[in-house]
């Protein structure tokens, strides 16, 4: 993996000595809230319900082992020790003192982290597929664009105050576990007749208050033309992008209200006025790039001690049946680490837990870890050998809840439990659902169904893609669920559509249950997922079984 | 008509610790209980306006809806009480601190 420079270094500690002038001006009152306020949020620093949080920056979602260990110490140290892994591939501590803070960036630099543009109206923290340099589907290893972004990106002059924040994801596989389509700039790896390995360039997609699914902009763009021309499209909405109205300020907006064939027209021009101007440089940084992201050294031998843990231990074999995925080297597979043991809080990790992870990385699996934005942990490089060892080491820490892609393998932003700006809880709901569900024993026969859940409608659970959504709101003082169907985040992304009036807080787990045991009914075959029998029937029996009351009437 | 105002309390969080405060007749508490409740709207905006001066101790002051009682003012909304209590999956904040 790419290891900083010592540019990049020097770069973080001059950021965060600056940082530390700044809040020590702050303590002693020099600076008022408003004045710091947005000296923070550059640096991730938020201030939330209970106390302040810091988001640290886990670019295209990808960490060693040592920086696993360091995110642990600084949960025990400063925190209450834990950490929350979030949709956008990042690490939140929930409880930070402000004089820490400091500190805490201190320690991240050590390790190469930081908090830099995980807030604030710039380019954010660019995320990848988390199955990058190892899924059997990918292209190519989507990280080393996604570092040569970073890197562009990060405190780039140009862009330091967009109209709006602005999110770019990567994948390297046309197999879309990136959501790029729900991006400002989603960018997929394809091919081209002639075998050449390019990007479908996706813009204007974003969840949110106004969902919108990303139009293709350019269908294949050369690999080399990616930088120039990614740089025209945030430049052509840095000057078109509304700012008179925040809601109206994302690219979604300026692509929808001028339509992608204007857009994509001054994109053109502005690309081929700047593209020059590159000169061949962004090449040359990419090829390091791509040697820094070169595959470890795979190792070869036989497989048949994990055949045999199958056949004799069926909590292993059920564990491996839903957590691994195919990996492109022979013997290999990624292993997928649950953070959402049934009635836990998904995306937390104890720092035990991270040290495990660590370990595990540094033992097993070439020193490599990823953040998913689904709120797991990825081993992505593991020799099938192996995984006996690792099975065992997870579920002493508790990690080895065998549920990846299933009912209870929910996502769920903080919420009103946390997050200052949430209109309900989602938390709670996600670990009611789960524990029901595991009570029912049919999460395995239920098959592949994403749950999401967010605590308000800035959608960070991302809701509006889940097969099931579920957004919390406050009507009239109290919590309400509302519940959407159909959604997608994968290539064929779809935005779910609402099922109807919302549920109570008591009413939603009931709900939610009548909605997947009507699925059970309504299927054609065990092999029919929630999402294909929704798209097969539509929504009206789905809505009958959650609204039973009016399917009564409605019949009457 | 305009609506009857309705008793209040001066809320913040904590420079330092980021966490909820109130704002007592003397200074500040983490005790919702021991909050000053304030039944007049002038009086109200008057304590809001000292409390935001006070910005090397409080962040973001506001005026939060409670109802009077004998044990003390408790929250009416939901995430008043939230903020009272901590959040719901661990024993932290104030209820593990109070
Ligand atoms: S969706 Fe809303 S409640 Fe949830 S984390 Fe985002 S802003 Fe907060």
């Amino acid at each position: 993996m790419y290891h900083y420079n010592d540019f990049d270094t020097a770069f973080l500690a001059e950021r965060n000595a600056q940082f530390r002038a700044q809040v020590a001006r702050r303590i002693d009152g020099s600076l008022t809230e408003d004045e710091f306020k947005p000296l923070r949020l550059m640096n991730g620093l938020y201030l939330q319900l209970h106390a302040y949080m810091l988001r640290v920056a886990i670019p295209y979602g990808t960490l060693n082992g040592a920086q696993m260990r360091k995110l642990a110490e600084i949960a025990e140290r400063w925190d209450k020790g834990y950490g929350h892994f979030t949709t956008r591939q990042n690490i939140q501590y929930n409880w930070p003192k402000l004089q820490d803070v400091p500190d805490i960036l201190d320690a991240l630099a050590e390790v190469g982290l930081h908090a830099i543009q995980t807030s604030g109206n710039t380019i954010r923290n660019v995320t990848a597929d988390h199955f990058a340099g190892a899924a059997a589907d990918e292209v190519e290893d989507p990280r080393p664009v996604a570092e040569l972004l970073r890197q562009w990106s990060t405190d780039h002059p140009e862009f330091q105050f967009l109209p709006r924040k602005f999110k770019i994801a990567v994948s390297g596989s046309p197999v879309d576990r990136a959501v790029t389509k729900a991006h400002d700039i989603g960018l997929r790896m394809v091919r081209n007749d002639a075998g050449e390995p390019g990007f479908e360039v996706i813009v204007g997609g974003g969840l949110g208050r106004t969902p919108m699914i990303g139009k293709v902009i350019a269908p294949f763009l050369p690999k080399a033309d990616l930088l120039p021309y990614v740089e025209a499209i945030v430049s052509v909405y840095n000057l078109l992008g509304r700012r008179d109205n925040k809601y109206k300020a994302r690219i979604k907006i300026t692509v929808h209200e001028n339509g992608i064939e204007r857009i994509r027209a001054l994109v053109e021009d502005r690309f081929t006025a700047i593209k020059a101007q590159f000169a061949g440089f962004d090449q040359k940084l990419l090829s390091k790039l791509e040697a820094s992201f070169a595959p470890p050294a795979f190792k070869t031998g036989n497989t048949k001690g994990y055949e045999a843990a199958r056949l004799t231990n069926p909590a292993f074999a059920s564990w491996s049946d839903t957590n691994l995925s195919a990996h492109k080297a022979d013997g290999y597979a990624i292993v997928s680490i649950s953070l959402k043991a049934h009635g836990a809080t998904p995306g937390d990790a104890t720092a035990d837990q991270m040290r495990v992870m660590a370990d595990l990385a540094e033992t097993y699996a070439h020193d490599e870890l990823r953040i998913s934005h689904e709120q797991n942990v990825i081993l992505p490089h593991v020799h099938k050998s192996d995984l006996p060892a690792i099975y065992a080491k997870l579920r002493e820490a508790g990690l080895a809840t065998a549920n990846i892609g299933l009912v209870s393998d929910i996502i769920a932003c903080p919420g009103m439990d946390y997050c200052a700006l949430a209109t309900a809880r989602s938390i709670p709901i996600a670990q009611e659902i789960a524990e029901r569900f595991d009570e029912l024993k049919l999460e395995h026969d239920i098959g592949p169904l994403k749950i999401k859940i967010s605590g308000c409608i800035n959608a960070c659970g991302h809701h509006h893609v889940g097969h099931i959504g579920i957004l919390g709101l406050d009507r009239a003082g109290v919590e309400n669920y509302q519940i959407t169907l159909g959604g997608d985040g994968s290539e064929d992304a779809a935005i779910g559509e609402r099922a109807g009036p919302g549920f109570s807080a008591d009413e939603i787990i009931p709900a939610i249950e009548r909605l997947v045991l009507g699925y059970l009914d309504l299927r054609d075959s065990a092999d029919e997922t929630f999402l294909q029998a929704y798209r097969r029937l539509g929504a009206a029996p789905f809505k009958a079984v959650l609204y039973p009351e009016q399917a009564k009437q409605d019949a009457a | 008509m305009p609506r009857a105002f309705t008793p209040k309390v001066v809320t913040a969080n904590h420079l330092l610790e980021g966490d909820v405060i109130y704002q007592t007749p003397t200074g500040w508490t983490r005790d919702l209980a021991q909050a000053e409740v304030l039944e007049d709207e002038a009086h109200a905006d008057l304590r809001l306006l000292e409390a935001t001066q006070q910005r090397d101790v409080v962040v973001g002051a506001y005026l939060a809806e409670v109802e009077p009682t004998d044990a003390g003012p408790r929250p009416t909304h939901f995430r008043e009480a939230f903020r009272m209590r901590g959040p719901s999956n661990y024993s932290h904040g104030k209820q593990a601190e109070l």
